[in-house]
């Protein structure tokens, strides 16, 4: 087990350097510097420009202005943003807790659906119900984001007035941000009724950004009981007269979760690529946003960084993912 | 007796619940599209940075006044220009407070130092300030006054002056823009020494209206009315927070629910039914900008060896008499537009009403083109910008359009587009044909429209015509170095003519500026410069 997680760890240096040096280059492909995006358009003095390419480091060739990066990289030094000098890694740190709640409730959201629908779809095989379960989530599946999200806050928030429009909070409470997450700083705080609200706007763009994750993981779910229902020890536990309950959810689902955390693993991905719109429709103040901001401005530290910090995290839930499959299955710990 | 003692604990908790929200007290709360990079607006040139400082935490020596572009006193209650034109003395308003926040007391109030620390520090490359946080002033530097001022002097407390190098008739009004907003001294020594300069961009502390209390990136801007300001009558909201809400759509859904009461840049589909909702208002004001087409005028453009067909006067009369201007404003402005005759817009003063526009005649536009001995099919490149401007909603359209009412009468115009930085440098650099750009007021001058946009100076610059036509920029010099404002009207009429007779571009239309808001919203009023600020401004039930 120890040479299997040493060979993944092995497998992790260089597709870290592979992330560097592929942000590095992208955002540099991009015509266009940020001090031009900075001074704005009618505001280009050529003396100005030098003067400040030269306060930001970045008069220096490509190849020393790489090296610098990694350099401070190794020092854990993240730098700071060019647009609002404020150091990167602080940012992150402000923003990140939106985007993991929201992920987290989509998730949830997308979790208990969809295992609940590919459960029963799969028992209820050429039902109705499956037919109408995988038809919706190859429509989920399909679904636009940025539209699925205007036509919700249309329906709920504006012709129903149940759900607010957008943000984390009514902004009329001032909830001070001690964890970062809302419903937790809720919870702290003397505002009445605040826990409540922050819900209420945590409901549709949990929603929106579960649906893509809800779609998949239902039809995995499905499939995946499908097969293990037809094995042996599936009839022998019904021979045995165990209840049907018992059967399906203790002897079906635990196997058949097997594959579905996988996608559950890679779904965290999705979600982040997905919350890049979820946030900007629903003035979500995550990191989504702020990435998007960031290639706009050519905010090359934070371009960088930020997208070097979230393909960690995508790797490390995907090497945590690994291992845990390796525990559950001999075969592939075994695989060289 | 359980009762008894729970009721005062409900009652006590519920006050202190009041004590830290906004339920109660007069709030507006303003969707606004984007986070400011900072909130030191010498540093920033976009209308996101200065609706978050400049507008609410900062007074300037002069301002703009409220929904227009006539100069009032600010920080400066008066103040005397020297016979020359080379000398100001402005003398300063006595007894205004700085803001009093967790971060920041003022020991003393608004006086000379701050004045001289404010342009000193935007003058001076080796400004102690600058050299501990070293940044740009892009406005300032832009506007020339980096060059322009020769000196700064505190004859007393109350009293400052400055010299210029050269007479500037705009000078009062550039003092009232955004970028010279005015600092505390004493704030800033107080960062210096506490090692924390780059508060200056993060915690502002000014004169303004409105204190600035909390920012949360992405999510909101929270202020609070000042409570000391030197004009109690301007603070009518107690709380002021601005929504951070980039996408317009959503932006008019949080306005309908009433989760903010003004925001701003609808997406044209949603005027109208935006207009129609009763709970609403729509104020709406003829834009202080303007969407163009400039013709380089060159010889040869930058990177061809072939004649530029453009450079002859006949050619220029002939596209500008083949545009179709009232189906492009029906079109691309969706009736939001208005037709534009002259290079300013007609809110500016010394605007020239007895110009008219050529017809549109594709007749005379062909014939003209046959005297130039302009073949047809002959080719010019047509460039369209690749982002949306306040002033033109969507160049693509426009360029496609522009490219039929050419290829009527013999002209096929290849578009070009570029990613807007390099749009903007390839064509500062020469590189362009026709071109669609445009313009929106920075100061209420018309220089900023005919010297900036025109003259000979700006040929490395604004001049995207790269025309330099010296009886016209004659006239443009001789009208900025005058302080007879009869005497500068007179000259940029003349100067309106000449440009309308040399024809190096054809001004399309000044888009209409549109500001939904919550009808219980009273005495808001929309700024020329595309401005939003909420002094005066009050909510009603």
């Amino acid at each position: 087990m120890l040479s299997f997680i040493a060979r993944r760890l092995g497998l992790l240096i260089p597709t870290f350097f592979g992330i560097t040096l592929l942000t590095f280059a992208l955002i540099r492909l991009i015509p266009g510097d940020p001090v031009e995006v900075m001074m704005g358009e009618r505001r280009l003095d050529p003396e100005m420009h030098a003067q400040a390419m030269e306060r930001l480091g970045l008069n220096k060739p490509l190849p020393a202005q790489y090296l610098d990066y990694v350099g401070k990289l190794a020092q854990g030094d993240l730098g700071e943003s060019l647009r609002t000098r404020e150091s990167v890694w602080s940012e992150f740190l402000t923003l990140f807790p939106a985007t993991v709640e929201l992920g987290l409730a989509a998730l949830l959201f997308a979790g208990v659906l969809g295992l609940l629908a590919g459960v029963i779809a799969a028992l209820k095989r050429g039902s109705l119900f499956d037919h109408g379960v995988m038809g919706i989530s190859l429509a989920g599946y399909s679904m636009p984001i940025f539209w699925w999200g205007l036509i919700l806050i249309m329906f709920f928030s504006v012709s129903l007035g149940w759900t607010p429009v957008s943000g984390r909070i009514d902004l009329l409470y001032d909830i001070e941000p001690k964890t970062g997450f809302m419903l937790i700083d809720t919870l702290l705080s003397d505002e009445e009724g605040s826990f409540k609200d922050a819900v209420m706007h945590l409901i549709l763009p949990a929603i929106v950004l579960g649906t893509i994750p809800l779609a998949v993981i239902a039809r995995m779910t499905r499939s995946s009981m499908l097969e293990v229902l037809r094995e042996d020890y599936i009839r022998t536990a019904r021979a045995k007269g165990l209840s049907p309950v018992r059967v399906v959810f203790i002897h079906g689902l635990r196997n058949a979760l097997i594959p579905v955390l996988t996608v559950f693993g890679l779904q965290v991905g999705t979600l982040l690529a997905g919350a890049v719109l979820t946030e900007t429709i629903f003035s979500w103040p995550g990191i989504g946003k702020w990435l998007i901001e960031a290639i706009g401005a050519r905010d090359y530290p934070v371009v960088q960084n930020g997208i070097l910090l979230i393909a960690c995290l995508v790797i490390l839930v995907n090497f945590v993912v690994d291992i845990l499959y390796g525990l559950a299955n001999p075969r592939i710990r075994h695989q060289r | 007796m359980l009762k008894h003692a729970v009721i005062p604990l409900l009652v006590g908790a519920g006050l202190l619940a009041s004590a830290s929200s906004a339920f109660g007290a007069s709030n507006l709360v303003f969707c606004s599209e984007g986070s400011p990079a900072g909130f030191d607006p010498g540093q920033y040139t976009t209308g996101t940075d200065f609706d978050a400082s400049a507008e609410t935490v900062f007074n300037r020596l002069t301002q703009f006044e409220r929904g227009g572009t006539t100069v009032i006193p600010g920080l400066a209650t008066s103040w005397d220009v020297s016979d020359d034109g080379l000398t100001y003395t402005f003398h300063l308003r006595e007894g205004v407070k700085f803001h009093t926040t967790d971060y920041f007391k003022p020991s003393r109030p608004f006086n000379a130092d701050d004045v001289l620390f404010t342009f000193n520090r935007m003058l001076d490359k080796d400004h102690p300030f600058r050299k501990v946080y070293p940044t740009e002033f892009p406005y300032f530097t832009d506007m020339g006054m980096d060059k322009n001022i020769a000196g700064i002097e505190k004859l007393d407390a109350l009293t400052v002056r400055f010299t210029l190098n050269q007479v500037d008739a705009a000078f009062i009004q550039n003092l009232a823009m955004s970028f010279a907003s005015i600092q505390s001294a004493e704030y800033a020594e107080q960062l210096l020494e506490q090692g924390k300069a780059t508060d200056i961009n993060q915690k502002p502390i000014g004169t303004g209206p409105f204190v600035f209390s909390k920012y949360q990136k992405d999510a909101q801007i929270r202020f609070k009315g000042n409570k000391d300001y030197w004009k109690p009558e301007d603070v009518k909201i107690d709380n002021l927070i601005f929504a951070i809400s980039t996408d317009a759509s959503v932006r008019m859904q949080k306005l309908k629910k009433n989760e903010c009461q003004v925001t701003l840049f609808p997406r044209p589909a949603d005027i109208e039914p935006l207009k129609k909702d009763t709970k609403l208002r729509m104020p709406e004001q003829a834009g202080y900008n303007l969407g163009y087409v400039a013709y380089n005028v060159m010889d040869k453009i930058k990177g061809s060896d072939a004649p530029n067909p453009m450079a002859q006067l006949k050619v220029r009369q002939a596209l500008d008499m083949a545009v179709n201007k009232q189906q492009i404003i029906a079109s691309v402005y969706q009736g939001a537009g208005q037709l534009a005759v002259n290079a300013m817009p007609p809110t500016q003063w010394s605007y020239d009403t007895t110009i008219k526009d050529a017809a549109y005649d594709p007749e005379k536009a062909k014939a003209l083109l046959k005297e130039a001995g302009v073949k047809e099919g002959t080719e010019i490149t047509l460039w369209a910008m690749p982002v949306q401007r306040p002033y033109n909603p969507n160049a693509k359209l426009m360029a496609e359009m522009l490219q039929a009412d050419w290829a009527k009468v013999g002209i096929k115009a290849k578009i070009v587009s570029y990613e807007w930085g390099e749009y903007i440098k390839r064509s500062k650099g020469g590189e362009n044909g026709a071109m669609i750009i445009g313009w929106s007021g920075d100061n209420g001058d018309p220089d900023n429209w005919l010297g900036t946009l025109f003259g000979c100076d700006a040929l490395a610059g604004n001049n995207f015509s790269k025309w330099c036509h010296k009886p016209f920029d004659d006239l443009v010099k001789q009208a900025k170095a005058t302080s007879d404002q009869a005497k500068r009207i007179e000259l940029y009429k003349q100067a309106q003519h000449i440009l309308k007779e040399q024809v190096p571009m054809t001004p399309i239309a000044h888009s209409t500026v549109y500001q939904p808001m919550s009808a219980s919203v009273k005495d808001f009023k929309i700024s020329p410069f595309g401005l939003n600020s909420f002094y005066g401004v009050s909510v009603g039930k």
